[in-house]
């Protein structure tokens, strides 16, 4: 049986025929090819999967895609404006924030969310904010001097 | 050498993917006619495999193909160990992909199964029925090494891998003249590596041309396509192996494995494209595991304090089969580092490599050396306790002096180079440990105890010397490559067989290109991880990529600079050897403002209109770079941890890390590698444990249960250096990748003892949980009275 759903990813419409039970990453990765949106776990605990929902923090493999239905989504490969990246990706680049990447999409999308919540963070903040998503190259201090840097700009507004 | 490039803390080169999410990992690939492999793992440690049934699965929706061991008779060999430690009686037992008979570990595969999509392959799975008939299982490597224990392989008698023994000294004299003998039991417990990108293959075989494709999520393709070709009988001309973007591998990416084998099998069979990757549980029960010692460790010192002799016993759990580098890690890689950065006359080590119903253990970052590291660092704590000398005395006065050129110490290595108390003193002093200690004796605070930590140590990197490669059992070498390719326009490409997954080098590579030669770093790109489009090379592991394949490409860039001079002369009409080279302009002596830049002589080059007489056209060189020794990188680091007694809770406050790895390439990078590589540390002191239960199931089997670090439970690290450079390199490199994570558990472990010995608690398991810390002071209040 599959339902169908229309999602907004980055900004594109796309309607799909989907299996009830498909999680929303898979319909990122899977049915639309979005594949900057990672899979590191299968208990939500890595949130290499963090996108945003209607603008608000979301670890992609904890919603359906029928849950989406409607929505807009926004992942890694939607927040940079064209050829300017977005203040949070030039700050992790800036301050060496990521080494292998693979959690890096979720933890840029995470570090959105704690600035929209709280545009200018104690690095304790930070911490606490970024406790739901795990890197194992960085040991996170240069995360957190990234996210420290791009709280400096507009990051979570936009 | 320009200083501007080398030694810059530029950007890297391989971000921009990163963080717009246009990197390609080894699951982001589709190909057409693509197919999904799913693995059926058994959820038993030890058992008979009785019956299996896959007709249901077979014709359920989607499903292309399902496969048990017998399928796979005479298309696939077992999967190779590859590291024949001589000497030892070393007994290997076959590791067939899918499980013959009998299984031996829980994530043993039993069947794969290949459909349409991978919702539909993993539906399938739960259709297989097999019949097992449990035996006894056991996970303790020293339980499984006495009389009794439950038997894994028939022909292997007391699960023994392998007896490894090092001897050095007269260690019996030794301890019979001590003044002092302390001992401890140290397990070094099971860890699971945890790299954020879970395994994958993705195989595709074209019956047409017999050539077999496969992008795997791995730290050595050449080594995989090696294996590949002895595991699924095609030469190695018909096999490219690409490791794509990898996301981290920490060890755990080094074996070649089953389920990958399994892929290229299906993929073979079907004449389709047959991808594979593995779930996070999945990653926990089957991907290898680290760490894995129980140590009998005994000290012999006099009444100073300065060390006699180290005689120890290590029963090193291996699991349920030998992963291809396995035999190497707990005995070459670790025993012969124990006299680490000190003056050791004697030490004798016996290691017993054990099969035990576990997941296969491997090199898992340090490999070896953090539980060397651990060994020493903590009995030269329990010494300093019982001659009541403080940890930074005993460790003084047992240093070897500072050297330049060569030390030989008691385990027949030959260090490099090393300012082993140069890197103490200048922790020591940053911290203000005489401070700290002042404040320390003034009491614990609202019951709360402070506690330092201290661990100095020394690694063996840059791996290695193919002669020592050959005469360790390692089946290959340890040589790397580089070409160097100058295009017309004065860009560059380079071409490595070593095969970074994170670590930067498309970075730093692209800066010593850069200083060798005048050109700038982003004018470089930095090629690996694909067998048909680089040179062969041994692979990214032990800290061995920048001091081995660094070496490769410097010489290959003084090969290019050497001919470039050459054309440069015939240019400016002068001799060669009154030519100059200055920051990638090429000049008669004395006369720098008449030059040829680099790019000049490339575009010549390339075009040929005007070349010297009898030198080829062209700019690209290559090298093959065998090292003369391993490097030697050291440091010292220092904890300071609160440990409330009234829970056992366990803050980390400070942590201080001073690593000598050489002169730096790119600092910021080399600053990263010690924050990884100390929290990785840190994390086995305090939070990580792969947990079996008596059954052999792995308690701790996904991320809900093991507990890796988080950000909000660490502090800022603060990263010093001392730079030692290596007399045998180049460029004086060393490596850097694993260091953090080799000093750190044993100053973070230091640390939280120190702050429990007033209250009389003076050995606990890692890792320190609140748990653990309160029941050892609940134990020590009781045993005062």
């Amino acid at each position: 049986m599959t339902v169908p759903v229309s999602i907004t990813v980055n900004g594109e419409r796309y309607d799909r025929e989907v299996e009830p039970r498909l999680l929303l990453v898979h319909f990122l990765r899977e049915v639309i090819g979005s594949t900057g949106t990672k899979v590191g776990c299968d208990t939500s605990q890595c949130g290499a999967c963090t996108v945003l929902l209607d603008g608000i923090s979301l670890k992609s493999c904890t919603a359906l895609a029928v849950q989406a239905d409607g929505a807009e989504v926004t992942t890694i490969e939607g927040l940079a404006a064209g050829d300017a990246l977005h203040p949070l990706q030039d700050a992790f680049w800036e301050k060496h924030g990521l080494q292998c990447g693979f959690c890096t999409p979720g933890m840029i999308m995470a570090s959105h969310e704690l600035l929209r919540v709280t545009a200018d963070p104690s690095d304790a903040q930070i911490r606490h904010g970024l406790e739901g998503n795990m890197c194992r190259c960085t040991g996170y201090q240069n995360i957190v001097r990234a996210v420290r840097q791009a709280a400096g700009t507009t990051a979570g507004q936009r | 050498m320009s200083t501007r490039i080398f030694g810059s803390g530029i950007r890297r080169r391989e971000d921009p993917r990163l963080i717009t999410g246009s990197a390609t990992y080894t699951d982001d690939l589709t190909l057409p006619r693509m197919v999904h492999a799913a693995m059926l793992r058994s959820p038993h440690a030890h058992a008979r495999v009785t019956s299996i049934d896959t007709g249901k699965a077979a014709a359920a929706p989607g499903v292309v193909a399902v496969y048990t061991h017998a399928d796979t008779e005479g298309g696939l060999q077992p999967a190779p160990c590859a590291w024949l430690l001589p000497d030892s009686d070393l007994k290997i037992a076959s590791y067939h992909c899918l499980a013959k008979d009998v299984v031996r570990y829980v994530g043993d595969i039993v069947a794969v199964v290949v459909a349409q999509s991978r919702y539909q392959a993993e539906d399938a799975l739960e259709l297989i029925d097999v019949g097992y008939e449990p035996l006894p299982a056991v996970t303790d490597p020293e339980a499984a090494a006495a009389e009794g224990a439950p038997r894994l392989h028939d022909e292997i008698a007391g699960n023994q891998a392998f007896h490894w023994k090092v001897a050095g000294g007269d260690v019996d004299a030794a301890f019979a003249g001590a003044d002092v003998v302390v001992k401890d039991r140290i397990i070094q417990q099971r860890l699971i590596p945890n790299a954020m990108e879970p395994r994958a293959a993705l195989a595709s075989y074209v019956g047409a041309t017999g050539e077999l494709t496969v992008w795997n999520t791995t730290q050595n393709p050449h080594i995989v396509r090696f294996l590949t070709s002895l595991v699924m009988g095609l030469s190695e001309d018909k096999i490219r192996v690409i490791a794509p973007e990898v996301g981290g591998g920490f060890g755990s990416k080094i074996a070649a494995y089953p389920a990958d084998f399994l892929t290229m099998f299906c993929s073979r069979k079907l004449g389709r494209p047959v991808k594979w990757t593995e779930t996070r549980s999945e990653n926990y029960q089957a991907t290898t595991h680290g760490r894995d010692h129980v140590q009998q460790v005994e000290l012999a010192a006099k009444q100073d304090g300065t060390l006699l002799g180290l005689r120890c016993t290590v029963h090193a759990g291996m699991g349920a089969y030998l992963s291809t580098a396995a035999p190497g890690i707990p005995t070459i890689l670790h025993g012969l580092m124990l006299s680490g950065v000190y003056t050791l006359p004697a030490v004798h080590e016996d290691v017993y490599g054990v099969y035990t119903n576990g997941t296969p253990v491997e090199a898992y970052r340090g490999a070896g050396r953090p539980e060397a590291t651990f060994m020493l660092e903590r009995m030269m704590d329990v010494l300093a306790a019982r001659l009541d000398m403080d940890p930074a005395d005993v460790r003084r006065k047992n240093l070897i002096p500072k050297f330049d050129d060569g030390h030989d110490v008691v385990t027949s290595l030959t260090y490099d180079s090393g300012d082993y108390p140069g890197a103490l003193d200048k922790v020591l002093s940053h911290a203000d440990y005489s401070g700290l200690r002042a404040r320390q004796k003034a009491g614990p605070v609202n019951g709360t105890y402070t506690g330092l930590g201290l661990a100095t140590y020394v690694e063996i990197c840059g791996l290695g010397p193919s002669q020592v490669a050959g005469a360790i059992g390692f089946q290959g070498g340890l040589w790397e490559s580089a070409i160097v390719r100058f295009h017309p326009s004065g860009k560059v490409h380079v071409f490595i067989g070593a095969s970074p997954h994170g670590q930067g080098e498309e970075t730093t590579f692209a800066q010593i290109v850069g200083s060798e030669l005048g050109v700038d770093p982003q004018d470089v790109k930095v090629f690996h991880g694909d067998t048909d489009n680089t040179p062969m090379g041994w692979g990214t592991y032990g800290s061995r990529t920048t001091a081995v394949g660094g070496a490769a490409l410097a010489l290959t860039a003084r090969k290019i600079r050497d001919k470039a001079k050459v054309i440069a002369a015939h240019l400016l009409e002068a001799a060669v050897e009154d030519m100059d080279y200055e920051d990638g302009k090429f000049f008669v002596k004395g006369a720098p403002d008449q030059h040829k830049t680099i790019g000049d002589i490339a575009l010549m080059a390339n075009v040929a209109w005007n070349m010297p007489k009898g030198v080829e056209a062209g700019l690209e060189a290559s090298t093959f770079y065998d090292p003369p020794n391993f490097t030697f990188p050291f440091g010292a680091h220092l904890a300071v941890v609160e440990v409330d007694a009234e829970t056992g809770a366990v803050t980390l406050k400070r942590y201080v890390a001073l690593d000598d790895c050489g002169p730096q390439i790119n600092p910021v990078i080399v600053e990263g590698q010690v924050h990884g590589g100390v929290v990785q540390g840190v994390g086995q002191a305090l939070w990580e444990e792969a947990v079996y239960d008596e059954g052999g199931q792995l308690v701790t089997g996904s991320m809900l249960d093991y507990a890796l670090p988080r950000a909000d439970l660490l502090p800022d690290i603060e990263v010093l250096s001392t730079v030692t450079p290596s007399p045998h390199h180049p460029l004086g490199v060393k490596g850097i990748g694993e260091a953090g994570t080799i000093a750190s558990t044993a100053a973070v472990y230091n640390a939280v003892m120190d702050a429990l010995r007033p209250l009389g608690v003076t050995s606990v398991r890692m890792p320190l949980t609140p748990e653990r810390v309160w029941q050892a002071i609940q134990d020590a209040r009781q045993a005062k009275g």
